[in-house]
């Protein structure tokens, strides 16, 4: 008796994991997508935070600090270790070049006072986690060419980056959904028409395409209207190929038993659509999400990095980089390619997470 | 076989329609024309911006625009460009040859690393070089091209490395022999060259050790080996020669993707391709040329597509077009 109960409770244990919960134990078992979660995540958190992790507001420059190399930060002292601190700095005679004040010490405050800001467009505040006092400017990834701190720049621009990605695939997934599915169900004329539309958007190289789509942007738009914009364009490029997927899935599950089921107890096309088809394939739409974020992202950086994306004043990583295209400017600046790094963290650990969840939902491969 | 080749040929002709009508009226959606800078300037009389936009069929109406532009290159002619002021066909054959040249290059290097790459991961598989390559895979997969291409030129400035760093040939090339000529643009064609094949190595490279892992597993591997093979002919004869095969197809899309892939790194090498040619022809308008270099790059992209799909025919049996 006692041995039966026993083994009950183990049948209840077993049975309470849902297939979802055994795939993300699957999942939180693969270090090296963890660690890629993680950064992802950080990266996410740091961006939209942006107003409180950077020491000033996006678009403040400073005079004659234009092009200032990283300042360095001091943690020892005569006295050996203290609290860090920064060094003035003075511009040289000549073009962007610094010499250091060893007179003066400006020591890094924590929960500095600042620029003011909104934050997501409720709290006011003018709180920063760091910063030194106003007339010394810190810049811990250097100055642009406005003498706008990079690392502030950073942060912004990646909630343009980091987003643009995220919301692209959101819309993408969703047309794909419902065209590859009206698609593949219904099958007839209407199949044939959306098909021929997703040849033709697949038959022109995407970057011509996004090329062509963006020039059609007037340059006086709003910064949050241009971003809409430009992730439509993105979507406008990217259903295609989802579409055209899904209906193949669709195709398939249609002849399946339990959909002959649900139709002869009487469910209707749209409650057959959303409750049995879609749900076949989400398997996939996640995999597939996760693998299309970074082409997004470096979408996105490629076309504000020849003028065509986001624009100034507004920060994208890919606009920031722009500032770098010009060869004797990387070569005497090497951190204004700072942002590339960014983009490349970013992708690298969406590829590593994507490769995670390939092999945690889909156990075939 | 060949009416699946003839009816796949015919569906182009439609497509190439649709993709023609498509990016003619997206071109036209952009607010201004050409002549708007022009107009600007006050040296240029009213009366020949008139006239400029009676020969170019600016004039017009976009229908009739569209559909005299469509006349036009039926019969083979694909206008003249605005800025250039020389018919859009002189421009567009030497761009597009530039953007194959690279391409080939690139298709070079990355089956040239690639393929060694991937058979000795798979036969060494989850050894230190094995997954030292698979880092390497996954670096070469998220680092976009034209940061790539930036941290080349970045440091070939900085350690003073003797390549060029912009354009196709240098300023001297003109009074070169036809050796040093070629020389000299093989030295251009390094750097742009290298972003575009590592990019292609990177995904080439996982594909070409999937393959080769599925083969080693079957079961005339087995009995190769069982008969007393060599591992080498094991490996080259057997296992190589059924592992590729399915990576002739991957050729074709690479020519397809080349193109898209292509356009960024030529933009930050300076290279005069035909994704270079595109923006400056978007920017500045320039309808027909940019339209010609739409067409030319889906033409590509729809015979690269249909090269991989008679190659898959071709190579596999198993497969049957009606």
């Amino acid at each position: 008796m006692q041995h039966k109960l026993k083994l009950d409770d183990q049948i209840k244990v077993n049975s309470t994991k849902t297939l979802w919960q055994k795939n993300l134990a699957r999942l939180l078992k693969n270090k090296f997508a963890l660690i890629a979660a993680v950064i992802i995540f950080l990266l996410y958190f740091l961006a939209i935070f942006a107003p409180f992790f950077a020491p000033y507001s996006s678009t403040k420059n400073f005079k004659n600090k234009f092009f200032h190399p990283p300042t360095k930060i001091h943690f020892t002292d005569e006295n050996g270790l203290t609290s860090p601190y920064i060094y003035g700095t003075e511009v040289k005679e000549g073009w962007a070049e610094y010499e250091i004040n060893k007179e003066k010490k400006y020591p890094i405050k924590f929960f500095q006072q600042g620029d003011s800001y909104q934050f997501l467009g409720v709290f006011e505040s003018n709180i920063h986690l760091f910063g030194v006092e106003a007339d010394q400017p810190i810049f811990i990834l250097g100055s642009d060419n406005y003498g706008r701190d990079l690392f502030t720049r950073i942060l912004y621009g990646g909630r343009v980056s980091l987003f643009i990605g995220f919301i692209a695939i959101f819309i993408t997934t969703f047309i794909g959904l419902i065209m590859g599915g009206i698609s593949g169900y219904y099958g007839g004329f209407i199949d044939s028409v959306i098909m021929r539309a997703v040849e033709v958007i697949m038959s022109i190289p995407s970057f011509y395409l996004l090329l062509a789509l963006a020039a059609v942007l007037p340059l006086d738009l709003s910064s949050a209207f241009r971003f809409f914009l430009i992730v439509s364009i993105l979507a406008f490029q990217g259903w295609a190929g989802m579409a055209r997927v899904i209906r193949g899935m669709v195709l398939s599950v249609k002849s399946e038993d339990y959909i002959a089921a649900a139709k002869a107890l009487g469910a209707d096309d749209k409650r057959i659509i959303l409750k049995h088809i879609l749900p076949s394939t989400a398997t996939y739409v996640i995999i597939r999400a996760t693998v299309a974020i970074p082409g997004y992202i470096i979408m996105e950086s490629g076309l504000s990095f020849i003028g065509l994306g986001i624009q100034e004043p507004s920060a994208s990583w890919g606009n920031m980089l722009s500032a770098a295209q010009n060869i004797t400017k990387i070569s005497d600046f090497p951190w204004l390619l700072l942002p590339g790094l960014f983009i490349f963290i970013t992708v690298l650990s969406y590829n590593i997470l994507g490769d995670g969840l390939r092999d945690a939902l889909d156990p075939k491969s | 076989m060949r009416d699946y080749i003839i009816r796949r040929i015919l569906v182009v002709i439609p497509l190439l329609f649709a993709i023609s009508l498509l990016s003619f009226f997206i071109m036209q959606l952009s607010p201004g024309s050409y002549l708007d800078d022009l107009r600007m300037n006050p040296d240029i009389s009213e009366e020949l911006i008139r006239k400029m936009e009676a020969d170019f069929g600016l004039d017009q109406n976009i229908f009739i625009q569209y559909f005299s532009w469509l006349k036009e290159i039926l019969q083979g002619n694909l206008g003249e460009s605005f800025t250039y002021r020389i018919p859009v066909a002189q421009i567009i054959g030497s761009r597009l040859f530039n953007t194959l040249l690279l391409s080939a290059a690139a298709m070079l290097i990355s089956w040239g690393i690639a393929i060694p790459i991937g058979i000795y991961s798979a036969v060494h598989r989850y050894s230190f070089l094995d997954n030292i390559f698979s880092v390497f895979s996954f670096i070469g997969l998220s680092i976009p091209n034209f940061f790539f291409a930036l941290l080349l030129l970045f440091s070939i400035v900085r350690f003073d490395i003797p390549l060029p760093i912009n354009g196709m040939t240098s300023i001297m090339y003109d009074y070169m022999s036809p050796m040093e000529k070629v020389i000299d643009i093989l030295k251009h064609l390094l750097v742009p060259a290298v972003v575009l094949g590592t990019a292609g190595t990177a995904s080439l490279m996982r594909q070409m050790r999937g393959q080769m892992l599925d083969v080693i597993n079957k079961d005339y591997i087995r009995t190769a080996r069982a008969k007393g093979l060599k591992e080498k002919k094991v490996i080259y004869k057997h296992a190589f020669r059924n592992a590729i095969n399915p990576m002739i197809t991957i050729f074709g899309f690479q020519l397809s993707s080349l193109f898209s892939g292509a356009a960024l790194t030529e933009i930050v090498t300076g290279w005069p391709g035909l994704g270079r040619m595109m923006l400056t022809a978007v920017r500045s308008k320039d309808l027909y040329l940019a339209m010609a270099g739409m067409m030319m790059g889906s033409l590509m992209l729809i015979i690269g597509n249909l090269a991989a799909d008679i190659l898959l025919a071709l190579n596999d049996s198993r497969i049957k077009y009606q």
